[in-house]
């Protein structure tokens, strides 16, 4: 093990302060540095801080993969500013670093698929006025992701929190001027603010056990804690559960789901890079960095896994009744993220990571791709009019093949080992009825995004003379990002990193990870008809698209008549956003209006200080009569007074 | 002979009180309130301080009760009205009552309270002169000089007709 | 000259002078009646200064009263002066009849 130099200290914060700089630059001199349409000074600023930190991430794990090698990782302190970032009494939390296994992966997801979508940012935003507050947003984000990842303690995972959830609002009502974009904002950051309510009480609870906020004491001293049977609801339980709940609101998991469809509103890049690469993963992030405290209480993981699975197939169920290109993909992730709640769940915290990082590349690639679809047809999103757009933009349509073989769980391709492993862990640890609800939504999602596939680039085009005129492939900036994502999806799979195991052997990434859960080493389990049984479904998913949207569309009328109920719900959403609507923004907005403004702020504070000043005034009119103006009586009132005082001087 | 000078002056004193209280016309109230005066200054005579009694009778009796009169001359004042005025009765009841509480309740105290009198002492002019110009009281006196002085000013710019 | 009871007995008789004053002051309707009565009630409290100064066998009592003396001429004179404004401007000397603080 080498000695840590200044250098390796530092890294870490360049990898997390570099987004920062590149933020500040930008909103300070944005306007000045894009001079006019086509200079996009402020995108190559904005991709230069991000791909530097990938880099200098890339470097930092290189290092220091030679020295840690555990589940210790290195906590890495700020010592240049020389101040603790909260002391209060006895409650210190320094502003530390974390770097281990889990964080290294993390960090660079964020930075290199952030990267690649900075880049393709470039392309897809060219002629845009605002692009230096967009590349100024996007770098800002970066580093609060950048912050929860590697934040070394629970508040500084919250400032991340935190941030990223400002950076959604600020991203997806980037065209504030549309009316739905600026309401699709606000309802993301307060449907987070929800969950962030539960978080901060968890943090709380926490605090109360341990006695210090900091991960790595977190992750030591759990194991001392009394594991809680199921549906013993301890101070470990309440903790997870409430944790979790903060969870669900930024992973878009029931009930808090709500906002992430309406997050479409943004531009394609931030949703690709939002809602589907790092954000809505931030859920998944922490329940994984805190998996040595929820091994302990088997309620809080019964939980995660019936709410990932719930969610999972509810939202693949909505998924194949929608229009709209891109709130397909964004009800695919918020499917995909119940899929790795499920893994964390059933305990196989390592195999949730692993389908975290190969979910990042195809989802990317796919709403990439969505986003080169929609630029080929000059920002029409709805795939009724679109149609065998597959000869036309090649180089979109192969690329989002591989993405949506990597989704369906297609051998070969990323999707197929991460969800395998969750489909193995599901069934090993007993839970049958999750492993088959599990298996069918494996095969919605084949079903839903076959469909997508045949109805965007099968077929006639339906979309009309104009539009298909204006059909052109997308330039280089925003293809070289959908290959290389390609790539990634592909081979994310069974990459193998060498040397980060034990004794330098060559594992895969759950192995990497794994030491950071400090969990006891279990049996490795094979079903030998598993993965096929997988493949099974995804082909059979992807028939059914094939017989009612390619082969024989006249049995789609018969279908939908023979599933109409069905539909009718997953069309409405299950109906949460009208429920919502109307018990909670109802009785909040319009209770507060009524009761709380008219009745107590208007009525009791407003009159109290009213009538205050009328009292006031009735004493003087009663005391009036007093002053008679007869000299007279004034000197008998000075008389009395003085017969008193000395009365009482005489006799007290 | 002092017992008999000092409870004739006594008498005399209180008659001419009430007299000046009771009467109506100011002019009558003003002499009677001479004889007050100088009954008093019997009485101070008897107590032992001369010079003070001398003093009453040359400034009070002789100056304010002689301002008094130039005023009520002046004024052409005759005689008072009757009716007593608004809330006049129980003005007067009222302060009857606290006039008579007050004077009771003093009484009552100071009946036991100072026995007799010192022996002989020197009251005379001089012992007087000595005190008011001693450094005790030179200030004070000096100071109702200038007291003095501004009545005198206060008065004049008062009373003119024009400013 | 040193019978000892003149001294309680004069400052009895101050008491009542001082009595008689305070309630002139409030039977009389006349100002300048009233100012009477007041320096009424001012040579009470002089022989009351006066018998105390013999009781004490000081001279302390005895100067009091020379500066009671001194303000008290001042006072009238001010007192005064100010009654021969208030009647040039209401030709009246009716104490009932200033009344302008009402209220």
């Amino acid at each position: 093990m080498h000695e840590l130099e200044a250098l390796d200290r530092v890294l870490p914060f360049a990898v997390l302060l570099l987004p920062l700089c590149g933020f500040v630059v930008l909103s300070l001199f944005g306007e000045w540095i894009k001079k006019d349409k086509e200079d996009a000074g402020a995108g190559y600023m904005a991709c230069g801080t991000v791909l530097v930190s990938f880099g200098l991430a890339a470097w930092t794990t290189a290092r220091l993969y030679g020295l840690v090698g555990g589940a210790e990782g290195l906590r890495f302190s700020q010592p240049y500013l020389g101040f603790e970032w909260i002391e209060a009494g006895g409650f210190r939390v320094p502003l530390s670093l974390l770097v281990d296994p889990l964080s290294a992966v993390m960090m660079l997801v964020v930075t290199g698929i952030g990267s690649l979508i900075h880049v393709y940012s470039l392309g897809y935003m060219a002629g845009d006025d605002d692009r230096p507050r967009f590349f100024s947003y996007l770098n800002l984000f970066t580093f609060f992701m950048l912050l929860l990842v590697l934040g070394g303690s629970l508040p500084l995972l919250f400032v991340g929190w935190e941030g990223v959830g400002l950076c959604s609002y600020l991203l997806i009502g980037f065209w504030y001027k549309k009316d739905s974009a600026s309401a699709a904002g606000l309802k993301a950051f307060v449907v987070n603010r929800i969950g962030d309510a539960g978080l901060i009480l968890g943090m709380i609870f926490i605090y109360h056990a341990f006695g210090s906020l900091d991960l790595v004491d977190i992750a030591d001293n759990a194991g001392a804690l009394a594991p809680e049977k199921l549906w013993e609801i301890g101070p470990v339980s309440v903790a997870c559960l409430l944790l979790f709940l903060g969870a669900t609101g930024k992973s878009a998991q029931i009930p808090l789901h709500v906002w992430l469809p309406d997050a479409m509103e943004g531009p394609t890049p931030v949703s690709a890079l939002i809602h589907a690469a790092t954000m809505v993963t931030a859920g998944v992030y922490m329940v994984a960095r805190l998996a040595p405290l929820y091994h302990q209480s088997a309620t809080a993981m019964l939980v995660v896994a019936v709410t990932g699975t719930v969610t999972a197939l509810m939202a693949g169920t909505i998924a194949i009744v929608q229009n709209d290109i891109k709130r397909v993909l964004a009800y695919s992730t918020v499917s995909q993220l119940g899929f790795m709640f499920l893994a964390a769940g059933v305990g196989a915290f390592g195999v949730a990571i692993f389908h975290l990082y190969t979910h990042a590349f195809f989802k990317a690639l796919l709403f990439l791709g969505s986003g080169s679809v929609i630029h080929a047809m000059s920002g029409e999103q709805d795939m009724g009019k679109m149609g065998g757009l597959r000869k036309r933009i090649p180089w979109t349509f192969w690329t989002f093949l591989a993405g949506t073989a990597a989704i369906s769980g297609i051998p070969f391709f990323a999707g197929f080992y991460s969800k395998d492993e969750i489909l193995l862990g599901a069934l090993t640890t007993g839970h049958t009825v999750l492993f088959g609800i599990a298996l069918f939504t494996a095969l919605l999602t084949a079903a839903y995004m076959a469909r997508l596939l045949f109805l965007t680039f099968f077929g006639a085009f339906r979309g009309g003379h104009d539009l298909e005129h204006h059909v052109h492939e997308s330039p280089w900036s925003m293809i070289g990002p959908l290959v290389l994502l390609a790539v990634g999806s592909t081979v994310s799979g069974y990459a193998l990193f060498p040397g980060l195991g034990e004794a330098g052997a060559r594992v895969r990434l759950p192995e990497v990870v794994q030491p950071v859960f400090r969990l006891p080493a279990e049996a490795v389990h094979h079903v030998a008809w598993l993965p096929a049984a997988a493949t099974l479904a995804a082909i059979a998913g992807g028939l059914i698209a094939w017989y009612l949207y390619l082969s024989m569309p006249e049995l789609r009328a018969s279908a939908r008549a023979a599933l109409r109920p069905a539909l009718r719900i997953f069309e409405a959403k299950y109906y949460f956003d009208t429920v919502y609507d109307a018990f909670v923004r109802r009785v909040v907005v319009e209770g507060s209006d009524a009761l709380l403004w008219r009745r107590v702020d208007a009525g009791v504070i407003d009159g109290a200080v009213n009538r205050a000043g009328t009292v006031a005034s009735a004493l003087a009119q009663a005391l009036r009569p007093v002053q008679t103006g007869f000299v007279r009586h004034y000197a008998l009132l000075v008389l009395a007074g003085a017969v008193a005082l000395v009365s009482y001087l005489l006799w007290s | 002979m002092d017992a008999i000078l000092f409870y004739v002056s006594a008498a005399v004193a209180v008659a001419s009180a009430v007299v000046v209280i009771a009467q109506k016309s100011p002019i009558t109230s003003a002499f009677a309130l001479i004889v007050t005066l100088c009954s008093l200054s019997v009485i101070f005579g008897l107590l032992g301080s001369p010079f003070i009694a001398v003093l009453q009778v040359i400034v009070y009796a002789g100056a304010i009760m002689v301002l008094f009169l130039f005023v009520l001359m002046l004024l052409n004042v005759k005689r008072e009205e009757d009716a007593p005025g608004r809330g006049g009765r129980t003005l007067r009841g009222v302060a009857l009552a606290l006039v008579t509480l007050f004077v009771l309740q003093a009484g009552a105290v100071l009946v036991g309270a100072p026995a007799g009198s010192a022996p002989r002492f020197d009251a005379s002019t001089r012992r007087m002169a000595e005190i008011l110009f001693s450094p005790h009281f030179l200030y004070v006196f000096e100071a109702t000089s200038v007291l003095i002085l501004a009545a005198l000013v206060g008065a004049v710019v008062l009373a003119k007709k024009e400013l | 000259m040193d019978h000892p009871a003149f001294v309680q007995h004069a400052v009895l008789l101050s008491l009542v002078l001082f009595g008689l004053g305070t309630l002139g002051v409030f039977l009389r309707r006349n100002v300048i009646t009233v100012l009477m009565c007041v320096e009424l009630m001012l040579n009470g409290v002089n022989l009351a200064f006066v018998a105390f100064s013999r009781a004490a066998g000081t001279l302390d009592g005895q100067v009091l009263v020379f500066f009671v003396m001194v303000v008290a001429a001042a006072e009238a004179a001010v007192g005064l002066a100010i009654v021969i404004a208030l009647n040039r401007h209401r030709d009246t000397l009716d104490v009932d009849a200033f009344r302008l603080m009402k209220g």
